[in-house]
């Protein structure tokens, strides 16, 4: 299991350029629209070719520029879902899974028999991709492309154009459906929630490069670069100033904080998530004598710019250098209004992200 | 009415056979060539096409005159190729039915590879990328998902070059001539009675003219339009 990407392409307005190596069995690609990382996918079927470079997959060589090595698409044992399935409209389900089956038209029947089984589609067979709903459709393509046994599965920003509800739903089948696929999956997305369930490696591609990569619940803990923080769904981010190894000011939101962990040298920037302020009041408000205290150096002072009320939770907007955000989930924003708004945001010094 | 049981009567059914034999032959060739044009124009690069569009639409825009003025200058067996088909396969063009064939495929080609082109372009990539990545061929990709999903356009293009060839004037006298019972058409013939002043029997075609005409377009859609049905109606 191992996969090996190194091309570069010139792009209309960048140049990708994009290189990484995982044994991972899910790999996940995240970056914004037109990052490059559904050329990325492309290049690595074989149906967009990279200026140079090489692909390796499994041992075997897709893609190799120096060596002039260039399989076609349908030499690579590469099986590609598209965002919008891609099925072809005027076969049926058995005959779209049958599609780029070889053998016997007995070997063949079976083949489609087994898939239409193991993806639930019994009774689906003679019927059109446009009589079948989303979800179907969905396990049609997968049972297509499961058919053909590739070596690796690309996964192309599968859930984007799904409404939430039926998002998780098909989340869902489609982790159980691949539960027992030995190969490898890379999936590409620009959703930091379906890369995070999905894949075990992360890799966040900004800009045609990649930014950070390595395992995705550490990138999420440790991003390191500003884009990969953004890019998992960081919300605030204030230029650094490092004093010392224990001390950084914060500009943009006047503050200075101090650590117990050292602080990176790299660190240009500072980043912490909405979700992670801790409400502190002060005079008679106080829990404790201890937190009267007028203003503390590592505290930022509250002061409402506007808020937002969304199902489950509340969003607070603070006006600072640029505007700070702080989510509150709604159970404790019911808890703020009774109490009244507090006078300053205390930072978690774990929560802390130190970035380039 | 009399009148006209007598002419329907005395009628000579040949124009009626020779339009549909040249129509339906016209047609078969367009079909093909067409396709086959629209693919090698899709797959162009953008220089390439605008010039080989300009080209292969060139005889629908011309006044048919024009094509067969062409035609004649090339099929002519005073020319090197009219005389080369002659000489080594015995082939006559001018004044005969291949004429009315050739004269009816070229002038109704076009519409033929215009819609299939059309609808092909009209076609979403993945499909083709799917198939790839499924280790289709390129040629079973073309003939078992890009022409059955470019359908419609397909069939109507069909059914326009089937008409237009069923009809064509022009290029057909200029190339073919109006020799009854060989290459005399139903448009030729209705040209030929009108200059007689016989109404009667031009109006006879005009009718047969029209009645075949509505039932290829309307057996055309029904069949289309049952295969069709992935297409959802407005």
């Amino acid at each position: 299991m191992a996969v090996t990407v190194e091309i570069r392409r010139k792009l209309d307005n960048f140049l990708l350029d994009i290189s990484f190596h995982s044994d991972s069995r899910r790999i996940g690609i995240l970056g914004a629209s037109g990052c490059g990382k559904s050329m990325t996918l492309k290049s690595i079927a074989g149906i967009a070719l990279p200026d140079e470079g090489r692909i390796k997959v499994e041992g075997r060589t897709l893609f190799d520029k120096d060596q002039k090595i260039n399989l076609k698409p349908q030499k690579r044992n590469v099986g590609y879902l598209f965002q919008n399935y891609a099925l072809f409209p005027t076969m049926t389900v058995e005959k779209n899974i049958a599609a780029g089956l070889k053998g016997s038209k007995q070997e063949k029947e079976e083949r489609v028999r087994e898939m239409a089984r193991k993806f639930r589609l019994q009774g689906l067979e003679k019927r059109l991709p446009g009589q079948l709903s989303g979800g179907q459709q969905q396990r049609v393509a997968l049972a297509r492309i499961m058919a053909y046994e590739p070596d690796v599965i690309l996964l192309d920003e599968p859930f984007s154009a799904l409404d939430m509800y039926l998002k998780d739903q098909l989340q869902r089948e489609l982790t159980e459906m691949l539960a027992d696929y030995e190969g490898t999956v890379i999936m590409v997305s620009h959703n930091r929630d379906e890369v995070y369930r999905f894949s075990e490696e992360l890799l966040v591609i900004d800009q045609g490069k990649v930014a950070v990569s390595g395992e995705t619940k550490e990138i999420f803990r440790d991003p390191v670069s500003r884009e990969a923080a953004l890019l998992t769904g960081c919300k605030n981010f204030s230029k650094a100033r490092r004093i010392d190894e224990h001390t950084v000011e914060a500009e943009d939101w006047g503050v200075i904080l101090t650590t117990e962990r050292k602080i990176p040298e790299y660190t240009k920037y500072i980043g912490y998530r909405a979700h992670d302020f801790i409400p502190v009041w002060s005079g008679s408000r106080a829990e404790t004598p201890d937190s009267i205290v007028e203003s503390r150096p590592g505290m930022l002072k509250f002061d409402l710019e506007s808020s937002a009320e969304l199902p489950f939770e509340k969003n607070y907007y603070i006006r600072a250098k640029t505007t700070v955000c702080w989510f509150v989930q709604r159970e404790k924003a019911y808890q703020l209004e009774e109490r009244g708004m507090p006078d300053h945001l205390a930072f978690d010094e774990e929560k802390l992200l130190f970035l380039k | 009415m009399e009148e006209i049981t007598q002419i329907l009567k005395d009628l000579d059914w040949s124009p009626l056979y020779i339009s549909l034999k040249t129509g339906v032959v016209a047609t078969f060739i367009s079909f093909f060539l067409g396709i086959f044009a629209a693919r090698k124009v899709v797959k162009a690069t953008p220089g390439k096409k605008a010039v080989i569009d300009g080209i292969l639409t060139l005889p629908m825009v011309l006044p048919p005159t024009v094509a067969g003025f062409f035609l004649l200058l090339l099929f002519s067996r005073r020319r090197p190729l009219g005389e080369f088909l002659f000489d080594e396969f015995g082939f006559k063009v001018v004044q005969t039915w291949l004429g009315c064939v050739i004269a009816a495929t070229v002038i109704a080609f076009p519409l033929m590879y215009r819609n299939a082109r059309a609808a092909m372009e009209q076609i979403d990539m993945n499909l083709v990328y799917a198939g790839r990545t499924l280790g289709m061929s390129d040629t079973k990709i073309f003939w078992k998902i890009i022409v059955p999903t470019a359908g419609p356009g397909i069939a109507s293009g069909t059914i326009l070059t089937f008409a237009r060839a069923l009809g064509e004037y022009g290029a057909t006298s200029m190339l073919a001539g109006n020799i009854p019972g060989k290459t005399g058409t139903i448009s030729q013939k209705i040209a030929m009675v009108i200059q007689d002043g016989d109404y009667l029997t031009a109006g006879i075609w005009v009718a047969i003219v029209m009645v075949i005409a509505f039932l290829v377009i309307f057996l055309m859609n029904l069949i289309s339009g049952n295969r069709m049905k992935h297409i959802g109606r407005w």
